[in-house]
């Protein structure tokens, strides 16, 4: 997995359109349509895709899509 | 002797919110969002004064009509919910009477939150099967919305008010029956899903009502919800439960013809069920006109399945509960 294929899968789930296209750097926080609805979006992408648990603070923790990577990488078994 | 679960009949208060209501108090939202987010597009809301026990002697009242059970059969009654009449006498002694149920009938409260009705159902299993009752009643009635801030949208657009009436009583082996159980507890998560000052630790005092005088004095406590760990903690714990109800049970997945979960949130189901490759078409969940009704969720669900031949006699279904405590339990019926 790189992080071509976590940002391909988020933006499906996010279900976002072109102009809000997401890179490494993007801060979930500063999205426009941010909101806990996408906090739980990811922690169920991230347990279903690469089995690996994220939790609430861990999401209070990171900021971007990069941080969000690391962290999986970090914790894949 | 087996337990079965012979009827089930639940009750709804009359007043509701649905989700253009919720938009039009909280302007932020969005109809569609609610409903994507919780599977929710109304809730019931009882009134002021009616409580718990009142919905559950509604839903008993109606079991006995709408299945023509005579009530002088009944020889034990649990009661479960989160909002207890008083701390004493037992809300399980008042239904008795209310409900003219024999002076010979036990009873008890069983004050359990969403994992109340597994739990309800393995009590009255193990009361049948070790030959001390015969006719159990079970009563699951939660009231979520005297205990939920009016501020706070995140948890009203999920919760509902409802009680359900559930009859579990003793038939032939080798025919119907109430399996066996899995259960599990983890009283570390619970500041994560809590009733402050519903009790006698910290209890309600002055400042409080003071605090939360604008709505009302807040006087049952308040429910905060930590939802993020609340989903991670559901995700982390169904799947090796659904394991064990099935292994208890020497049973495969395939064997399952209905898997009815505590309806705590439609996304988090729809997460669950892709989560446990189970086929969407025996996945049942029945969210949509009451949302998350607490202890009273999986007898509504199955109510429902029953009625629309979802679940139908002969099926084994497999009924999973996790919340509140934190607290899982599950187990799989025969119908």
């Amino acid at each position: 997995m790189d992080i071509n294929d976590l940002i391909e899968k988020l933006s499906t789930e996010f279900e976002m359109n072109v102009q809000e296209k997401l890179t490494p750097a993007t801060s979930f926080r500063g999205m426009k349509e941010w909101s806990s609805m996408h906090a739980l979006i990811i922690i169920a992408l991230v347990d279903a895709e690469y089995e690996v648990t994220i939790t609430g603070n861990d999401l209070v923790q990171m900021n971007t899509v990069q941080d969000l990577y690391d962290l999986i990488m970090s914790r894949k078994k | 002797m087996n337990a079965s679960v012979k009827a089930i009949s639940y009750y709804l208060p009359e007043k509701y919110i649905t989700n253009k209501d919720l938009c039009s108090i909280f302007p932020d939202m969005e109809e569609a969002d609610i409903f994507k987010k919780t599977g929710v597009k109304k809730r019931h809301i009882t009134s002021d004064g009616v409580v718990g026990s009142d919905l559950a002697f509604f839903a008993a009242e109606k079991l006995f009509q709408e299945h023509s059970i005579d009530r002088t059969t009944i020889d034990f009654l649990i009661f479960c919910t989160e909002g207890l009449d008083y701390k004493g006498p037992a809300t399980a002694c008042t239904l008795q009477h209310r409900l003219s149920l024999p002076i010979h009938c036990g009873a008890i409260d069983l004050p359990f939150g969403c994992t109340g009705f597994t739990y309800c159902l393995s009590v009255a299993k193990a009361l049948i099967e070790s030959k001390q009752a015969t006719n159990v009643l079970v009563l699951t009635s939660d009231i979520p919305s005297t205990v939920i801030h009016p501020d706070d949208a995140d948890l009203r657009i999920i919760f509902g008010d409802a009680g359900a009436a559930t009859l579990v009583a003793a038939s032939e082996e080798g025919t119907t029956n109430v399996g066996n159980f899995s259960f599990g507890t983890d009283g570390s998560g619970a500041e994560n899903l809590i009733v402050r000052r519903s009790g006698t630790r910290n209890a309600a005092n002055a400042d409080w009502f003071k605090e939360h005088e604008a709505v009302g004095g807040m006087k049952y406590g308040r429910m905060e919800m930590n939802a993020l760990e609340i989903f991670t903690f559901a995700l982390r714990v169904v799947p090796p439960m659904i394991e064990d109800i099935l292994k208890k049970n020497n049973l495969e997945k395939n064997d399952i013809d209905l898997f009815v979960f505590h309806q705590a949130n439609g996304f988090l189901l729809s997460v669950l069920r892709r989560k446990l490759k189970i086929e969407e078409d025996k996945f049942f969940t029945y969210m949509e006109e009451v949302g998350n009704t607490v202890s009273a969720t999986i007898p509504i669900a199955l109510y429902e399945a029953i009625k629309i031949g979802k679940a139908k006699k002969g099926d084994k279904i497999l009924l999973a509960a996790f919340g509140i405590g934190y607290s899982w339990s599950g187990t799989v019926i025969t119908l």
